[in-house]
């Protein structure tokens, strides 16, 4: 593939129908209402000159080389500002429009370094080109003239340079900070010629607000704002498209490449997730895919105390092969099972959950989504029929009011923010739920109505006080109600109740009551009102009933089945959708669907000649109880660091060393592969191929930029396996694993890779019912016909804070770095976050003499760790806060057994816990943490 | 309360049989064998079961009930 350049219209689409005629040099076109005579022109073919507008952003009129003619109209308006009006005759080529770009553009020429030859942006610049073609040969002014070209360079990004002597002031990257980004890091400061951009108060983009997202570096005409990348690699020659391994936003790629060197990732404009914009993981922390860690050879050793020995394939493979064999004649045939992987494609997880049923023999196979959405799952299923988010991520376009629950979307879900926010800054109503002040509470152009901070843990509380002013003060949507839900009588008595009522339950939320019955009217009285919610959410004991219970609140109010609104979980990792929908919980075949279910068991079990078990298997935190209690032997672990990310680390390494095999596939040696007898080398996001699949159901294709560094895909090594253990399991590529998916689960029966490489991306279901996919879900009637709704009780976690410890203990993630680290930590975003630190408020600072910087230990009763502590106002009393992305901190050495009731997804949000003093922060590093 | 110690599915059950406690008994009971059909290992079936019998086992007297109603599972 050659490198692939998206047409620039030069402003963006308009919505509705294309009513308007306009006519440009002599060609006509129908344009929605609204769109600009520059966009009518290059939908017509005809490219208009122009250096500050870009279809990006809203038009800015500021360079005027974008001038035409109008019938009619005096002088030649800028047709980047200009809208199209019914009949207007244009005309964009004269001789005088020539001579008024020439100038213009001469003026921009002498003040700009003659350095193209050698400039990195050579032949990928606009204002080169633009030069070209105005016909610009010389320069009438000189190049003596008072210019920038000693202006210096900002290089205190990691990933790209500011080189202040190439701007030329046209204020594109100030408008896709403040427009797409929504940061407004940037200013054009001063007047006329000494117009210069600054980021924050003048400092450098790293002092500023500046998240490094890089819309600034695309928005940029020249090569002012650049990739780092490029200029040492140079320029990239061809582009694969594919998808961001991170998170759930599944934003589309660019992949550029120098031969086989990927130079940028550029976002794809095309991307239905992301439409062309990305946050710092995906833009620029993809150097870990070659980094010298990498293990690419299999490892193998009998005991873990052994050291590693390096092994060709076929001997790892035989070896495990032959050992799971071995286990299940000892110990029977549950004793072994696999843990399938949300950051691996759908092909690689299929692969997996049908080793384990179809080789294996068993149902032993969860997936490390159960650790953080599984109550999704459980919740959404119960509620409307199926375990996934309602809408498509346009879909917020629509909403009048959005209540985030439990959910970071600036930190973890960055560029579905950026859109949140942008429907934020058009007037829409915001109410947080979170006991932090998120970034979204107040950011620029931002506020929200209402904050309900909430203590952790009280979730249910709060929803059902919600849904208790939704029924005692007539906001039912009745007629949504009777028409299209079950259950509602019973439930209305139950939620009526006064034990629900906001003032009941303010003593254990929190929240003040009237501010709890202002955000409910606010969120029931709009036209159109969505949830967005998290971990927030998913990671209590009362995980799936707090889901069940947003799912209530959003059918009471109509909120269901069009566009704006609905119940919409954010996605931790890139696949956490796929990995569920493809089969790997322990009682559920690909597609949600039960396995004791005879009807669906004999699809299978035709297709891959094996009698599969009706019984459901083990839960991953079962399957650490059965190792301890001796039941339970091997474990296949996919690019998962459980040891690492799963609670209570301590219960989980003495299960994994109590077990007789364990085979770890992933990128790096880990904290599990500590426990590992068995190394498979995995791949990286650059080198699978096959899909993932988003938070809004989307099948994006992850295309391989590079072969297998390992020489093997990791589907093929799980065939193999299955192979080594007797069963025939073969495919030719990742596309036949996929065809299977399509033909075995009605649900993808549409989907295909031809269909993908057409398409772009479906969102399932996608099938003769919907061959395009299903964007907004529940629209006429709930996947189990009626919705249901679902009593929800309050029950408080049995993790409490005590006089021993008095604090709460909640845990996230941020911005620049990504789950365990395993990846981000070996990128440039270590700038951003060298170590996990402790949030905690002023006021619990204080009481125990802590101050800012200062190492501290942080003990639950099951474990104790240290790390530094981060004074901050955003924590409310009590709670203290920290990520789990550095290994050396273990954050989940403290957090404790409780899980969800529902799902045995762990309570990670909830550790009661208490902070002491260890080391004081030398002098010197207090005021570089203050800010 | 339950800790530590109190062994996994005995602990689960009573967090399951938490969620039903205002709920008609026999209702509730119901509810919870189908969860626990639904979701849960043979093995860690058999051993509620097994435990369901015993006096003193800690469990949740609506998880006793709902262990009544589940089947011995076969083959473990
Ligand atoms: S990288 Fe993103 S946040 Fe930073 S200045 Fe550019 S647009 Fe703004
Ligand atoms: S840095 Fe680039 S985008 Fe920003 S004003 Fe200068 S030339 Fe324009
Ligand atoms: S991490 Fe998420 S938001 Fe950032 S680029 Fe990747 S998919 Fe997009
Ligand atoms: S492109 Fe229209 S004024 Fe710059």
């Amino acid at each position: 593939m050659s490198l692939i350049k998206e047409q620039d219209y030069g402003t963006p689409a308009r919505p509705g129908e294309a009513t308007v005629s306009v006519e440009i040099d002599g060609k006509t076109v129908l344009v929605p209402e609204g769109t600009s005579v520059m966009r009518a022109a290059a939908e017509a073919g005809i490219d208009i000159p122009k250096l500050c507008a870009t279809d990006s952003l809203e038009p800015f009129g500021s360079c005027r080389l974008c001038l035409v003619d109008i019938d009619g109209r005096k002088g030649s308006p800028a047709s980047c500002t200009t809208p199209c009006t019914p009949g207007m005759k244009v005309r964009t080529q004269t001789p005088k429009l020539a001579e008024l770009r020439r100038g213009v553009m001469e003026l921009y020429i002498s003040d700009h370094p003659l350095d193209c030859l050698t400039c990195p942006t050579n032949g990928d610049c606009e204002l080169q080109d633009m030069a070209g073609v105005v016909g610009l040969r010389e320069v009438r002014y000189g190049f003596d003239g008072e210019n920038h070209l000693d202006l210096p360079t900002d290089s205190s990004n990691p990933y790209f340079d500011y080189d202040a002597s190439k701007c030329i002031a046209c204020s594109r990257c100030v408008r896709a900070c403040d427009e797409v980004q929504g940061t407004f890091a940037l200013t054009l400061e001063g007047r006329g010629f000494a117009t210069k951009i600054a980021a924050g108060a003048g400092g450098s983009f790293m002092e500023s607000d500046c998240v490094s997202c890089g819309a600034c570096v695309q928005a940029c005409p020249t090569a002012t704002l650049q990739e780092r990348s490029v200029v040492e690699l140079g320029m990239p020659t061809r582009s694969v498209l594919t998808t961001c391994a991170y998170c759930g936003v599944g934003c589309s790629f660019k992949a550029e490449l120098r031969g086989d060197e990927v130079v940028r990732m550029v976002p794809y404009k095309d991307g239905k997730a992301n439409e062309g914009h990305s946050c710092v993981k995906g833009r620029f922390a993809f150097g870990y895919a070659s980094h010298p860690d990498r293990q690419l050879k299999p490892l193998m050793r009998e005991r873990i105390t052994d050291p590693w020995r390096e092994v060709e394939w076929a001997e790892a493979v035989d070896y495990v092969g032959r050992r799971m064999l071995e286990i299940q004649a000892h110990h029977g045939g549950g004793a072994i099972g696999g843990i399938t992987s949300s950051r691996c494609t759908n092909e690689e997880v299929y692969a997996v959950q049908k080793m384990v049923r179809a080789a294996f023999g068993n149902n032993n196979v969860d997936t490390c989504a159960r650790v953080c959405h599984s109550p999704t799952g459980y919740g959404l299923k119960q509620t409307y029929g199926t375990s996934a988010g309602t809408q498509d991520f346009k879909s917020v376009e629509k909403a009048d009011v959005i209540l985030v629950i439990g959910a970071n979307p600036t930190d973890a879900h960055p560029v579905f923010a950026s859109r949140i926010k942008r429907r934020l800054r058009q007037g829409a109503k915001l109410i947080v739920a979170d006991p932090r002040k998120i970034d979204l509470v107040r950011s620029p152009h931002i506020e929200a109505q209402h904050h309900l901070r909430l203590m952790p843990g009280t979730n249910v509380a709060l929803i059902n006080a919600m849904a208790h002013v939704v029924v005692t003060e007539g906001l039912v949507d009745r007629e949504f109600v009777a028409e299209r839900c079950e259950d509602f009588a019973e439930w209305e008595r139950f939620i009526a109740g006064p034990e629900h009522s906001p003032e009941a339950v303010e003593e254990i939320t929190g929240v003040p009551a009237a501010e709890v019955r202002a955000a409910t009217r606010l969120y029931a009285g709009a036209r159109n009102a969505t949830i967005m919610y998290g971990l927030g959410v998913t990671e209590h004991s009362q995980g799936s009933t707090m889901v069940m219970g947003m799912a209530n609140l959003a059918m009471a109010t109509g909120n269901i089945g069009r566009e704006g609104v609905g119940v919409n979980p954010l996605r931790g990792q890139n696949n956490v959708q796929g990995s569920c929908d493809m089969g790997s919980f322990p009682h559920e075949l690909p597609g949600y669907r039960h396995v004791s279910d005879d009807a669906v068991r004999s699809v299978f079990e035709t297709l891959w000649g094996r009698t599969l078990q009706s019984e459901p298997g083990l839960r991953i935190p079962n399957m650490f109880d059965a190792a301890i209690d001796g039941s339970f032997r091997a474990l296949f672990v996919q690019g998962e660091d459980i040891v690492q990310s799963d609670p209570n680390t301590k219960h989980v390494t003495a299960a994994l060393s109590a077990m007789d095999l364990v085979v770890v596939q992933d990128l790096f040696l880990n904290e599990t592969s500590k426990y590992a007898h068995v190394f498979l080398p995995g791949t990286s996001f650059l080198e699978k191929d096959g899909t993932f699949t988003n938070a809004e159901r989307r099948i994006n294709r992850v295309r391989p930029v590079m072969a297998p560094k390992t020489g093997k895909h990791e589907w093929q090594i799980v065939c193999e396996i299955a192979q080594a253990m007797g069963y025939p399991m073969k495919y030719d590529n990742s596309a036949q694993i996929m065809d299977e998916i399509a033909m075995t689960t009605p649900t993808f029966s549409g989907v295909s890779f031809a269909k993908l490489d057409q398409v772009g991306s479906v969102q399932w279901p996608c099938n003769d019912n919907a061959p395009e996919g299903t964007p907004i879900m529940h629209i006429n009637e709930f996947v189990r016909g009626k919705g249901r709704f679902v009593e929800t009780v309050y029950v408080p976690t049995q993790e409490r804070s005590t006089r021993k410890f008095p604090l709460i203990l909640t845990t996230g993630r941020i911005l620049s770095q990504y789950n365990v680290g395993a990846q981000t930590r070996r990128t440039g975003n270590t700038a951003w976050h060298p170590e996990d630190l402790l949030e905690m408020h002023p006021h619990d600072a204080e009481v125990r003499g802590v101050r800012d910087g200062d190492t501290v230990s942080l003990v639950s009763r099951v474990g104790e760790t240290s790390l530094r502590v981060k004074i901050d106002d955003r924590m409310p009393v009590g709670v203290v806060y920290t990520t789990f992305h550095h290994p050396v901190t273990g954050a989940n050495v403290v957090t404790t057994e409780h899980s969800d009731w529902a799902t045995n997804c762990p309570e990670y949000k909830v550790t009661a816990v208490e902070v002491a003093l260890k080391n004081p922060a030398p002098a010197q590093t207090v005021p570089a943490m203050a800010e | 309360m339950t800790s530590t110690h109190t062994p996994p599915h005995i602990r689960l059950a009573n967090e399951i049989a938490a969620q039903f406690q205002q709920r008609d008994p026999a209702a509730a009971s119901r509810e919870i064998a189908d969860h626990i059909r639904t979701f849960w290992d043979p093995r860690m079936r058999s051993k509620l079961i097994a435990d369901a019998g015993r006096t003193g086992s800690g469990l949740d007297p609506l998880a006793v009930a709902a262990a009544a109603l589940l089947p011995r599972p076969t083959g473990t």
